[in-house]
């Protein structure tokens, strides 16, 4: 689950980490009143759950009320990368003598949550990693101490050797070691982090994912979360016991495990196809849930064809196409389907599909052919 | 021999009393597992399946001699069922349990360094040493006895691929599910490490996905450490960025983890991948004449 950046914010502030002031706006008349009320030099920044806001033009820089106006005319409402913007963060300008790249994800290699720091603060830190390695340094830290005081320092030694930045520095270190595990985090950054002409660090933007397997225990970070249309969609398929996600191809998929389900998609592709989406039905193969996912497939409209690929397991094909037949029943179904199923009662299961007269074909590869011909 | 487990591994359950334990246990009992107890809190001395139950881990291991345990329990409670498992006493533990938060995996594993035990999982669907013993939930009629080391960051992909590997005439050593999740236990590099000193395997199949960078590792682990021939699969090749594809650790970040990096680290140490996994049989036997 992403948030926002002034919700990142609102986490750094609470847990003491100095950030800039800002207002949260969601008209242009609010950002002119926000501008009023700072008073100061603002920036306007686009509030969307996605990167490279900079670079598409959601961040603009206003010397005064005006400036900040115009600014927030031609920010809300823009699209970045396929998200509206329906909110700015008004905030307030510091001036800026350097800028700092501070953040911590989840290392899979060392089993560990990462801790990452680097001077080439206020660029994206993807475009760092691949060009100057070197200028990130990485620091694992080992779950049982946590972020102890000499690690903090000599991390900030790493980016200052003036001690008062050092002290400043390694305060904010311990602070963001705190929240990713208090808030169970999988990404927290802060970009930039930077000196101000006052010689004090601040941040001036955030940044955080979390592990949506733990938000069942962090009621107060699962409020925040603010899915679109499509994440709506796939929040609604997984009540229904399903992993769901929408693509932009017209051959709906419906198969049992997330790695098949993937597979299946690149085979389609593989014979010039397009996927519509990736769904996994998961272990169960109750009538109810193939319905569901029926139901899911054919509320695309760029559907054209279905596309089942199952493998029994302990999931039991012939089950599935119980499932399936009790479905078809139940709904009008106007467009081709095509299905596949091997592995644990197969041949029950083909029987079954066989006497509704549907299509059934034994490989993966001419399950993906079939479908593609379908639709040509 | 094999690699993990075997004959000689006796197992145990924790959440024995649960519903997809008690089920599960039924059909690795049926498939030939030596399953000698069960966990489960407050239900000590009942019997499921007449395999006896334990209030504890500890208790468990005393009274039955147990090596290694499976954990059915709800993800809240899965890294607290597997900290018992290697504080009781087995060498090792297989996690089931879908949805553990990672930073208990963190926790888990860290402990786990600490006693020497080795864990599979969590979020996968165990192992098999075929004829010999099944730990986890995988269905044990597709499999065949033979010289084919694998593992799998998936489940149903790797029935897929046992099914044409057994009906290749291609049986198995022994065959890892080591689950969707960012941070698990034994990963590519000891497993390949396992079946490279396994004097049954003679060759090895490697089912990758899409996220993190432990295939480009397994990669360079193979050129620097495997002899034994070795054919891979990388699903999520059409996977868009951003989107997390069921599994936890199967995203694709800031343009890392991507099927085309993975590959490109396969083929340039030698490891021919699959376009498609009906292609993995034929690979296997091309490289195994040689």
């Amino acid at each position: 689950m992403k948030i926002h950046e002034y919700q990142a914010r609102q986490l750094f502030r609470e847990y003491g980490i100095p950030v800039t002031d800002g207002i949260l706006c969601h008209t242009v008349s609010d950002v002119e009143k926000a501008a009023r009320e700072m008073n100061r030099m603002v920036v306007v920044k686009a509030q969307v759950l996605t990167g490279g806001r900079g670079k598409a033009g959601g961040v603009k820089l206003a010397k005064t009320v005006n400036d900040a106006v115009s600014a927030a005319k031609q920010i809300l409402g823009m699209d970045i990368k396929g998200y509206t913007v329906e909110k700015v963060l008004v905030a307030d300008a510091v001036e800026i003598q350097k800028e700092y790249y501070v953040g911590m994800t989840i290392d899979r290699n060392t089993k560990s949550v990462l801790f990452m720091a680097s001077s080439e603060g206020g660029v994206e830190i993807e475009e760092v990693a691949k060009t100057n390695p070197e200028a990130i340094h990485k620091i694992p830290i080992d779950p049982d101490l946590g972020m102890s005081d000499f690690m903090a320092r000599k991390i900030a030694f790493k980016l200052f050797s003036d001690i008062n930045l050092v002290k400043q520095a390694a305060d904010i270190f311990k602070k963001l070691y705190k929240i990713c595990i208090n808030t169970d985090a999988s990404l927290v950054e802060i970009n930039p982090l930077v000196i101000t002409n006052e010689n004090k660090l601040m941040a001036i933007d955030g940044k955080m994912n979390f592990d949506d397997n733990a938000l069942y225990r962090q009621p107060e970070i699962a409020v925040m979360n603010e899915p679109d249309e499509d994440e709506k969609k796939e929040l609604k398929a997984k009540e229904s016991g399903l992993s769901y996600i929408r693509l932009d191809g017209n051959i709906g998929c419906m198969v049992n495990g997330a790695g098949l389900a993937m597979a299946t998609m690149d085979v389609i592709k593989h014979f010039g196809g397009s996927p519509a989406n990736f769904l996994d039905i998961g272990g169960s193969s109750s009538p109810k849930k193939v319905i569901a996912a029926m139901n899911l497939l054919l509320s695309d409209k760029n559907v054209k064809v279905i596309m089942i690929n199952i493998f029994g397991g302990i999931t039991r094909c012939d089950d599935v196409a119980r499932g399936l037949i009790t479905a078809l029943d139940e709904m009008k179904v106007d467009i081709p389907i095509v299905i596949r199923l091997s592995g644990t009662n197969a041949e029950e299961g083909l029987r079954i599909i066989k006497e509704k007269n549907l299509p059934t074909v034994k490989s993966l590869s001419d399950a993906a052919q079939y479908a593609i011909k379908a639709i040509s | 021999m094999s690699i993990l487990i075997n004959k000689n591994t006796k197992l145990i359950v924790q959440g024995i009393t649960g519903r997809d334990g008690g089920f599960h246990t039924g059909k690795m009992i049926a498939y030939g597992t030596n399953v000698v107890g069960g966990v489960s809190p407050g239900k000590g001395g009942q019997t499921v399946h007449d395999v006896p139950v334990f209030n504890t881990v500890e208790d468990a291991v005393r009274s039955t001699g147990a090596n290694t345990s499976i954990i059915f329990v709800p993800a809240p409670l899965a890294a607290d069922a597997i900290l018992e498992a290697a504080e009781g006493g087995v060498k090792l533990v297989v996690c089931i349990s879908e949805g553990v938060p990672t930073l208990d995996m963190i926790k888990v594993n860290s402990y786990l360094k600490k006693k020497d035990v080795k864990l599979i999982g969590a979020n996968c669907p165990g192992l098999i040493t075929p004829g010999e013993s099944m730990v986890g939930i995988l269905p044990g009629n597709i499999f065949s006895k033979g010289n084919i080391g694998l593992m799998s960051r998936s489940g149903t992909l790797t029935y897929l691929m046992v099914n044409q590997l057994t009906e290749a005439g291609l049986g198995q050593s022994t065959c890892v599910g080591i689950g969707g999740d960012p941070v698990a236990g034994l990963y590519y590099q000891e497993l390949l490490e396992m079946f490279e000193n396994d004097p049954e395997t003679e060759a090895i199949v490697l089912i990758g996905e899409i996220g993190g960078d432990a295939e480009e590792r397994a990669a360079q682990y193979i050129k620097e450490h495997v002899t034994k021939p070795v054919v891979a699969f990388i699903a999520g090749q059409t996977a868009p960025p951003g989107k997390r594809m069921g599994h936890a650790g199967a995203i694709i970040s800031s343009g890392s983890g991507t099927a085309t990096e993975k590959i490109a680290a396969f083929e340039a140490v030698g490891v021919p991948v699959a376009k498609l996994p009906a292609e993995i049989p034929q690979l296997l036997k091309k490289l195994m004449k040689k």
